[in-house]
């Protein structure tokens, strides 16, 4: 059967605008972030050293998570601290 | 003045080495002195496409390191007078290409070449880095395709940051070539036209090259396509390009295939 028949029967729109918004969006997305320092990357590195001047952390233990949403985006950030780390402060001091 | 273009794209199997040949015959038959280097070490083909693959003794890599002297492993086409070719290395690795030593080798071929022309493999890896990393000018290969249109984008922005060029606060000239251009679908709305992906790269138009039997035809039989079937569309493309790349000015248009009234009726028949 002839593709233009098919196309006719499966009523097929023209699908290169489709391809040509596709692109635009995430192009546009992608070119911001180039050139980029790693934002998360840099986030977590300097929570890290904050958090580092007053408890002792495991820095592996620290995790920093950024959720895309369609209106706001979360920035999720887990930091495990040990549980005796009162005492080892007390230590310190 | 020696220029040395790369043709690159990040996509492979879009047309980078087919356009390196068919661009360096265009430019040695009209008189300029042409190298054309093989980047894709490795996975070389350049050879392969340009009929020289018995030939090959020594290569890039080789002088890169020392090993062979560049007049002995450039290659001379057996068809033109001013065609070269330096071949990439079919066993070494890719990380054999130093970027101290690719500079030295780009510095004598501009010595004696009036084009360099660097062929990229695919990817943004170590060779493709390396093939843009001296260029004055970039061919863009593009595919009007939405993987190929994204992948030149991302090249276009390594142009712009990643060569000695950019560095320097200078500009790459770079250019986009459209490949496997079917202006029937375009017309259909199945393939995204001229115009969107130019609108999408930002980047000046250099040619359009017809999807067209000549251009395996060409490969298969080890010679560039401009010089396979010179009347073909695609050639036509090719020489169109290799003009304007000259600063000559020539409207742009998409070559069709010269059809007799059988071919016609043919097609009609089989589409």
């Amino acid at each position: 059967m002839s593709m233009g028949l098919l196309r006719l029967l499966r009523g097929n729109k023209a699908s290169a605008p489709v391809a040509r918004e596709r692109l635009q969006i995430l192009l546009a997305h992608e070119r911001g972030m180039r050139g980029q320092p790693d934002l998360l990357g840099v986030l977590r590195e300097e929570i890290l050293a904050v958090v580092s001047k007053h408890v002792t952390l495991d820095p592996t233990k620290v995790i920093v998570r950024l959720e895309r949403g369609d209106e706001v985006s979360t920035l999720e950030v887990d930091i495990e601290v040990p549980n005796d780390f009162e005492r080892k402060k007390a230590a310190v001091a | 003045m020696a220029k040395v273009l790369v043709v690159t794209s990040g996509k492979g199997g879009v047309g980078k080495t087919t356009t390196t040949a068919a661009l360096g015959a265009a430019l040695a038959q009209r008189g300029d002195k042409v190298v054309v280097v093989d980047f894709d070490v490795g996975l070389r083909n350049l050879d392969l496409v340009m009929g020289a693959e018995r030939r090959v003794v020594f290569d890039l890599i080789n002088v890169v390191q020392g090993v062979a002297k560049l007049p002995q492993a450039l290659i001379k086409d057996k068809r033109l007078e001013n065609l070269w070719l330096l071949p990439a290395s079919q066993t070494r690795d890719k990380d054999a290409l130093t970027e101290e030593g690719v500079g030295k080798v780009i510095d004598e071929l501009r010595a004696r070449f009036d084009w360099v022309i660097c062929d990229s493999p695919a990817g943004i890896e170590r060779g493709a880095s390396m093939a843009m990393r001296f260029a004055d000018e970039a061919v863009v290969v593009t595919n009007p395709e939405v993987s190929s249109v994204r992948d030149s984008d991302r090249i276009i922005g390594m142009l712009d940051s990643k060569t000695v060029r950019a560095e320097k606060g200078e500009r790459v000239e770079k250019h986009i070539l459209i490949t496997r251009y079917d202006p029937s679908r375009a017309a259909r709305g199945e393939m995204l036209t001229i115009e969107d992906i130019l609108e999408i790269l930002a980047t000046p138009l250099l040619g359009i090259i017809p999807e067209s039997q000549d251009v395996l035809r060409a490969s298969n039989v080890g010679t560039p396509v401009t010089l396979s079937n010179a009347d073909g569309a695609p050639a036509r493309a090719y020489i169109d390009a290799a003009r304007r790349l000259c600063g000559d000015t020539v409207p742009m248009q998409v070559p069709t295939e010269r059809k007799g009234f059988m071919d016609r009726l043919l097609r009609r028949r089989a589409a």
